[in-house]
């Protein structure tokens, strides 16, 4: 549908764009006792860091491999021998996540190669895994690394069944992508157990970013998916996975245990949830329990009571691929516009985005592209266009650091939905301004302009 | 790459440092930068640390040449603020692609450069190197220069990427792009005899304006504050300035330097934090002033400033002052305040609990042991768990620190204060001042506390009960198991910057029938970083040796 723009610009203004490393750090992030670690200098890991703690208002465990404009030239495998030794004795990890960074990648840092040396020169850090994955800077986004990452995992951490062995029935594994929050993986989480079914969460932020007050404290992350449940994501029954950005992973599940998946391009709609649960009857075998039923419910009258104030609308969003084909997805489904639609890298998913182009491109790109319209949706940077243009900003995705909650919102599921609609429904009702006797004169002489709020009708 | 050697080699010599005056030219090459620790590492890179200090120049295009990476993930997440322009706060990067790691980035930047220019028409283009154009060679000393010609706007090359060192060399890099391109290209159009410059101040939440008020009273003008709130042609024309003062410790030391070097700019240090320091500051300016040429009477008129102030702000901490006597404050940050801090604290009537000095010079340790006197109790490279396990010991009230540390604090249930860099609150000059005891009482009187701390209804005892009932028995089973205290012993880390055991150590020395730090060093990296295990080292030896030995670099230090 979309025909997809790539910037023409040398200079990128205002970036919506976040690194690869980060995004593959993220990941990490969702594994139990897991120390992610950028192989770079150590600014890559505390920028990355920085942004995290901003957004999730939590400590984050992310490590540097500190290299120096000499160990850069030189090659890094001393630094990573020592910082995966330092991290093993220090913090005591199951898991070291390695994202390598742009200065690596330049030099061509071998870090496979590493990693077998390491494992040669100490056998004593056996019980210690270690998954590489390459996410240079300088191609992809924050999307891509997570991707990456999360295909890596599989590939590593994932045991192969045994041949002839069974399945347990009641077993799902979900493949959520970076544009879920913590929040939308304990509501999937739900709705799966309402359904009998078990879950396993790959990656599971749910578990380590969530807000949860630990009872020690440790150094690497709390909570999460642990090594053991992941390797025994090969004798689930189904693989559910959410965005395209999933479809590598559970691809390469698929091929190393032969459990079979679905991926959905989005989970925030009628639609897509009515498949869902469609997909959970059949897995389960059983009838859709009563609070599904409930909810759905509820999302009808919610969509009903919603739709006057998104009918007629124009919104400007930016996100990276899956979020922005899920968010204007919806935003079309409850009756506006998508007037601009901006994102951060390549997807196959872009074509299928609700709007007539989108252009892989920046913030300044966005704010140009927003002027005269009803609503911007984008992380919290758009902040600045926001207060240029008048325009109210709705922040949605990573990083949200000037509101609370961003872990917490929930806009997966019939109950993500409803309150997505609560929520955007709320930020054009207080735009409603009362009628001025001269309103419609100014209105009548700026026709043409661009659409201005439509409804100087009484409040209810 | 050998100019930005030349120049960090360069910094490395400041004659203004007195660290280095007391090194050996040898010692003093291999540069002032601790060594990173892969791994353990915390903390920004020089980039970093050259955007920190010139990004609060509000009317020029901050341009980031590199990957994403540098700019796409940290871009507007400071509170420097601004009177005029907001430029700075916009984001430009040449975001480069693979394709420009192979065919080189220099048509890239320039073509940013020229997007810029037309675009925003800043009085200046500050382009920042970062790592991976750094490592393939591009030359932007050269695009700079040459752009500047072509587009009439002056460029500013940056050099600092990130794996030259530290953020505090990052600083120190800043200053020398100023230097070399920016200050003294200009000509003031008037000076007055009160003329001075503020280098240092990043005007972070809007702290240079709790001061400046005062200044403006006194007949003091800021010709120059580099780089809070400051605009381009006020850095370009600082060089007519009559005295600076150089705040935030070292951050800037080569700036001061040089431009007394240079202009015959004398400089003092002062410290906005805390009414003594405030009063010291403002009578040490006028008194540079004076000698500078200013007419005498602004001393008395200074000191008629202080005297109401002081008056004024201990009034106002009066109020709050015992509910916070006594209090015991952890304090962990960074060089830019550790020492300012401390004695803004214990105005408030507080104690210190402890102090991390990582980033800080050994001029700022020193700061902290005279200031806090025989009981400084210093805590140096703190591990987050040890921060828990001291603050869950109610060692401390309250815990002011940057925000990457806060959640230890919060986790434990902690009142917690945010001193650093992404802060919402200004500290600075006398309103500052009372500003800070009014947060401190605000955290530690907020009713959330005692809410937070009250067990679950489905637990018999409180988590903290637990916690320290599992503490107990673990001390109890060391205490009864001779062996097990033992190998806890030697399991303890002696060097965290090397993540050297104790045990380890203890067997070299043993082996080799070492008596002397130094030999020790000779068998084992230790100590080549931070240094603060040298006491522990001694303590090993003495404990090994069984006799009274002469303390590691005791003849090295100045």
């Amino acid at each position: 549908m979309a025909r997809v723009e790539l910037s023409k610009k040398a200079c990128s203004v205002n970036p919506l764009k976040m690194s690869q490393p980060i995004g593959g750090a993220l990941a990490f992030l969702g594994l139990n006792k897991c120390m992610p670690l950028l192989h770079g200098s150590q600014g890559c890991t505390s920028f990355g860091l920085v942004l995290f703690v901003r957004h999730f208002r939590e400590a984050i465990p992310m490590q540097t491999t500190a290299m120096s404009e000499v160990s850069t030239v030189l090659g890094g495998f001393e630094n990573v021998e020592q910082a995966i030794v330092t991290i093993a004795t220090r913090t005591k990890p199951e898991v070291i996540g390695i994202c390598s960074t742009g200065v690596t990648e330049v030099k061509g840092d071998d870090v496979d190669g590493f990693l077998k040396l390491v494992r040669q020169n100490h056998p004593e850090l056996d019980h210690v895994k270690l998954v590489y994955v390459s996410t240079p800077d300088f191609e992809g986004a924050l999307e891509d690394g997570w991707r990456k990452a999360v295909t890596r995992m599989v590939e590593e951490l994932v045991d192969a069944p045994p041949p002839g062995s069974a399945r347990e029935a009641n077993r799902v594994n979900i493949l959520p992508g970076s544009h879920l929050t913590p929040g939308d993986l304990d509501e999937l989480r739900d709705i799966c157990e309402a359904f009998g079914l078990e879950t396993t969460f790959l990656p599971d932020l749910s578990g380590s970013l969530d807000g949860h007050m630990p009872e020690e404290f440790s150094p690497t992350t709390i909570g999460g998916a642990s090594v053991s449940d992941i390797a025994g994501m090969g004798r689930a029954a189904f693989t559910i996975a959410i965005g395209e950005q999933m479809r590598d992973a559970a691809v390469a599940l698929e091929a190393k245990t032969g459990v079979p998946f679905r991926v959905f391009d989005r989970l925030t709609g009628l639609a897509p949830n009515d498949a869902l649960m469609a997909l959970l009857m059949k897995i389960s075998g059983r009838p859709a329990p009563n609070k599904i039923r409930r909810q759905r419910s509820q999302l009808l009258d919610a969509m009903l009571d919603g739709h006057f104030s998104f009918g007629g609308k124009t919104v400007a969003v930016g996100a990276e691929p899956d979020l922005l084909f899920s968010i204007t997805s919806f935003l079309t489904e409850m009756g506006a516009t998508i007037g601009a639609a901006v994102t951060s890298t390549q997807s196959p998913i872009l074509h299928k985005v609700p709007a007539e182009d989108v252009l892989v491109g920046d913030l300044e790109d966005f704010e140009h592209r927003a002027k005269g319209m009803d609503l911007l949706v984008t992380h919290s940077h758009g902040r600045q266009a926001s207060e240029r243009l008048h325009i109210p900003l709705f922040r949605y995705g990573l990083p949200t650091f000037d509101r609370l909650g961003a872990a917490h919102r929930v806009s997966v599921g019939y109950r993500g939905t409803r309150s997505l609609i609560f929520d955007i429904g709320n930020v054009f009702m207080s735009e409603i301004h009362e009628a001025t006797p001269d309103i419609w004169a100014d209105n009548l002489a700026s026709r043409g302009e661009g659409s201005h709020d439509d409804t100087p009708t009484a409040a209810h | 790459m050998s100019t930005v050697a030349n120049k960090i080699q360069d910094v490395f010599n400041e004659p203004g440092c007195d660290i280095n005056q007391g090194k050996s030219q040898k010692e003093r090459k291999k540069g002032c930068s601790k060594a990173l620790q892969p791994g353990g590492a915390a903390g920004g890179c020089a980039f970093d640390g050259a955007k920190i200090a010139l990004q609060p120049i509000t009317d020029v295009a901050h341009l980031v040449h590199g990957p994403i990476a540098c700019e796409g993930n940290s871009w507007d997440n400071r509170h420097s603020s601004s009177s005029g322009s907001k430029l700075y706060r916009m984001s430009f990067t040449t975001d480069m692609s693979e394709q420009d790691v192979i065919f080189g980035g220099e048509k890239r930047l320039w073509k940013s450069i020229k997007e810029i220019v037309e675009k925003y028409a800043p009085p200046a283009v500050f382009v920042y190197q970062t790592c991976v154009p750094a490592m393939i060679g591009d030359d932007i000393d050269a695009v700079c220069r040459k752009a500047s010609e072509k587009f009439g706007t002056p460029c500013i090359p940056v050099q600092a990427p990130g794996f030259v060192g530290s953020k505090s060399l990052g600083n120190k890099l800043g200053g020398e792009a100023l230097l070399d391109h920016v200050i003294g290209t200009q000509e003031p159009d008037y000076t007055t005899p009160y003329d001075i410059n503020i280098i240092g101040e990043y005007n972070l939440v809007g702290e240079l304006w709790q001061v400046k008020p005062l200044l403006d009273e006194l007949g003091i003008r800021i010709l120059a504050s580099i780089s809070g709130d400051a605009k381009y042609h006020e850095v370009a024309r600082s060089h007519r300035a009559k005295a600076a003062m150089m705040v935030c410790s070292r951050a800037m030391i080569n700036v001061a330097r040089k431009m007394e070097e240079r202009y015959g700019i004398p400089f003092f240090e002062g410290s906005f934090y805390g009414i003594g320091d405030m009063s010291d500051t403002l009578r040490q300016m006028a008194a540079l002033l004076v000698k500078q040429g200013a007419p005498d009477d602004i001393l008395a008129r200074t000191e008629a400033v202080i005297e109401r102030e002081e008056k004024k702000a201990w009034a106002s901490i009066a109020t709050f002052r015992e509910r916070l006597l006594g209090k015991r404050v952890l304090l962990i940050t960074g060089g830019v305040k550790s020492w300012s801090m401390v004695a803004a604290l214990q105005e408030g009537g507080m104690e210190i609990a402890g102090t991390s000095v990582k980033k800080s010079t050994k001029e700022d340790k020193e700061k902290i042991k005279e200031i806090m006197g025989q009981d400084a109790h210093m805590i140096e490279d703190m591990k987050p768990r040890e921060m828990y396990a001291m603050l869950k010991e109610a060692k401390a009230d309250i815990m002011l620190s940057g925000g990457r540390s806060q959640f230890v604090a919060l986790k434990a249930k902690m009142p917690w204060l945010d001193i650093n860099q992404e802060r919402h609150y200004a500290y600075a000059g006398y309103v500052g001042m009372v500003e800070l005891v009014r947060q401190i009482d605000k955290a530690l009187s907020n009713p959330v506390w005692q809410q937070v701390r009250s067990p679950a209804p489905w637990d018999e005892v409180s988590w903290e009960a637990r916690a320290d009932e599992a503490n107990a028995a673990e001390a109890a089973a060391l205490a009864a198991n001779a062996e097990a205290k033992a190998k806890a012993e030697r399991a303890k880390i002696l060097c965290n910057c090397n993540g050297v055991e104790t045990g380890f150590v203890e067997d070299i020395i043993r082996a080799n029938k070492l008596t002397r730090a130094e030999d020790v060093a000779a068998y084992v990296k230790i100590g080549t970083g931070c240094k603060s295990c040298a006491p522990h080292l001694d303590a090993l030896l003495e404990r090994v040796n069984g006799t009274e030995i002469v303390p590691a670099n005791s003849n090295k230090a100045a």
